[in-house]
């Protein structure tokens, strides 16, 4: 176990990143990822070592954070609105120094098309392509079949793409329009794309 | 779905598909350096696995278990399986053996032992709750060679009906010697329970200090509660340091503080055997 302190090193941006799409607050995502770790060494402590061997640490930590990310969204205390927050949010936490001020658009700009998915492309897309998991990982934290978590990762990734042409379309006669303009658009965005989906 | 409008070409299609991964990417967020330390500082020691030796005392080889914050666990060398389990179900977190034991500790316990007291000592009573760390706190100020009943800690850390949670709390006692529970007897002076060994040892234990067990017994069969000096005209716990130089000639036996004060004698201001605010 003398490996802990290396294991929370190497995926403390997994489970900490994850936690903090499922909370508005940043201070929030730093309590659930702590005791994601903390059940982790729990569990692991009574794990005989073959077993730890066998385990696919991703996967299984990644399930841990949103099994508790999703218990407290549900006891209330802590509202998650989280994804499709107002975009002009003052984030105490955002990392702003070192990102410009492009980023932080572009940024905020995938946050959005991302939170209009419906909820299982949603997460299946988080997970593989912006926590960067394999498929079966993904497959494990989500306790979903490889096969529907493969198929709901194509779909997710396709109706982001659309939606970012439909925004690119919108966005280029208007460019001049400031921020207001734009701003009241894109809920229309999202509400279409989860409309496309549901058919 | 696919109705309408047509969109981009193929080329832009594809940049689309990249600019959708890329731009995922950018939703990535590092973990607060904060984190990994919060993380360390609620386990507790890991980066050094706690760890446990076998420690020759003058009365039984003991096992002991240290981490960061300090000796963690005590216990008697008869069963090393059951305590590295009954350690990693109390505490949560594994603990392996090892031959060397710090010198700084060996000495802490071998003056533990014998009775001296051991300054910046350090225990690890985490995992314990309030009730239970007074009862440890209080009952480490008996000195060497003394006893106290349970009643005299529940009434001196403001529980004084407490006796029966004083005794689990002392049962549980988890750094055995070091805290001395085998100081706190019964009020009818009988030995009472022992977590480390049952009341067998706890008598072996007293005897090694200086207490003679029977003589105890034998005094609280008749009743015998406190002994004062009819010259200082005070009165001890029986074992109080104070009490055992009174000579023969002197002694004056006492079956209840009231007793005490009726008589005209005052409480032991060392061992406190009740509150003075009552003989006041």
């Amino acid at each position: 176990m003398s490996a802990f302190p290396r294991m929370v090193a190497h995926h403390q941006d997994l489970v900490y990143g994850l936690a903090r799409r499922w909370t508005p607050r940043a201070a929030d995502a730093e309590d659930i990822a702590q005791e994601t770790f903390l059940r982790a060494y729990r569990a692991l402590s009574g794990y005989p070592p073959e077993r730890i061997a066998a385990l696919h640490l991703r996967g299984w930590l990644a399930r841990i954070t949103l099994n508790l990310a999703r218990n407290r969204a549900r006891d209330g205390a802590h509202p998650t609105a989280a994804l499709d927050e107002a975009p002009d949010r003052a984030d105490p936490h955002d990392p702003g120094p070192e990102r410009s001020a492009e980023q932080r658009e572009t940024a905020l700009l995938w946050r959005r098309l991302l939170a209009g998915l419906p909820d299982h492309y949603r997460q299946a897309v988080g997970l593989r392509h912006v926590d960067g998991l394999s498929y079966p990982e993904v497959a494990q934290a989500l306790g979903r079949p490889l096969g529907t978590v493969k198929s709901d990762v194509h779909r997710g990734v396709r109706l982001l793409r659309k939606a970012y042409e439909a925004e690119a379309e919108m966005e280029r006669p208007m460019t001049r329009d400031g921020d207001t303009g734009t701003a009241e658009r894109r809920p229309a965005t999202a509400m279409r794309l989860a409309s496309e989906v549901s058919w | 779905m696919r109705t309408g409008r047509m969109v981009a070409p193929a080329a832009g299609r594809l940049a689309a598909a990249r600019d959708v991964l890329a731009g995922l990417r950018t939703l990535r967020e590092p973990a607060p350096p904060s984190l990994a330390g919060r993380v360390m500082a609620q386990l507790g020691p890991v980066d050094s696995v706690d760890s446990y030796s076998r420690m020759q005392t003058p009365l039984w080889p003991l096992l002991v278990a240290w981490g960061r914050d300090g000796i963690t666990a005590v216990g008697r060398a008869d069963d090393p399986a059951a305590f590295e389990a009954e350690y990693r179900s109390r505490t949560g977190r594994p603990v392996r053996l090892v031959r060397e034991v710090p010198d700084r500790l060996t000495r802490a316990v071998e003056k533990r032992m014998r009775g001296e007291s051991v300054p910046g000592l350090r225990v690890d009573l985490s995992g314990l709750n309030e009730f239970q760390r007074r009862v440890l706190a209080k009952t480490m100020e008996i000195p060497h060679g003394e006893v106290r009943p349970y009643a005299w800690i529940a009434e001196q850390i403001g529980h004084p009906r407490a006796q029966r949670a004083v005794g689990t709390a002392l049962a549980r006692n988890p750094v055995p010697f070091v805290i001395p529970c085998h100081r706190v007897v019964r009020s009818d002076g009988r030995i009472g329970r022992y977590g480390a060994g049952g009341s067998q040892s706890k008598r072996a234990v007293l005897q090694s200090e200086g207490v003679d067990p029977d003589e105890l017994e034998r005094l609280a069969q008749a009743g015998i509660r406190y002994i004062g000096s009819d010259t200082t005209r005070i009165a001890c716990f029986p074992t109080c340091r104070n009490a055992r130089r009174i000579t023969a000639a002197h002694r004056v036996p006492f079956r209840s503080a009231r007793d005490v004060t009726g008589a005209g004698f005052r409480a032991c201001r060392s061992c406190r055997p009740f509150p003075t605010a009552q003989a006041a």
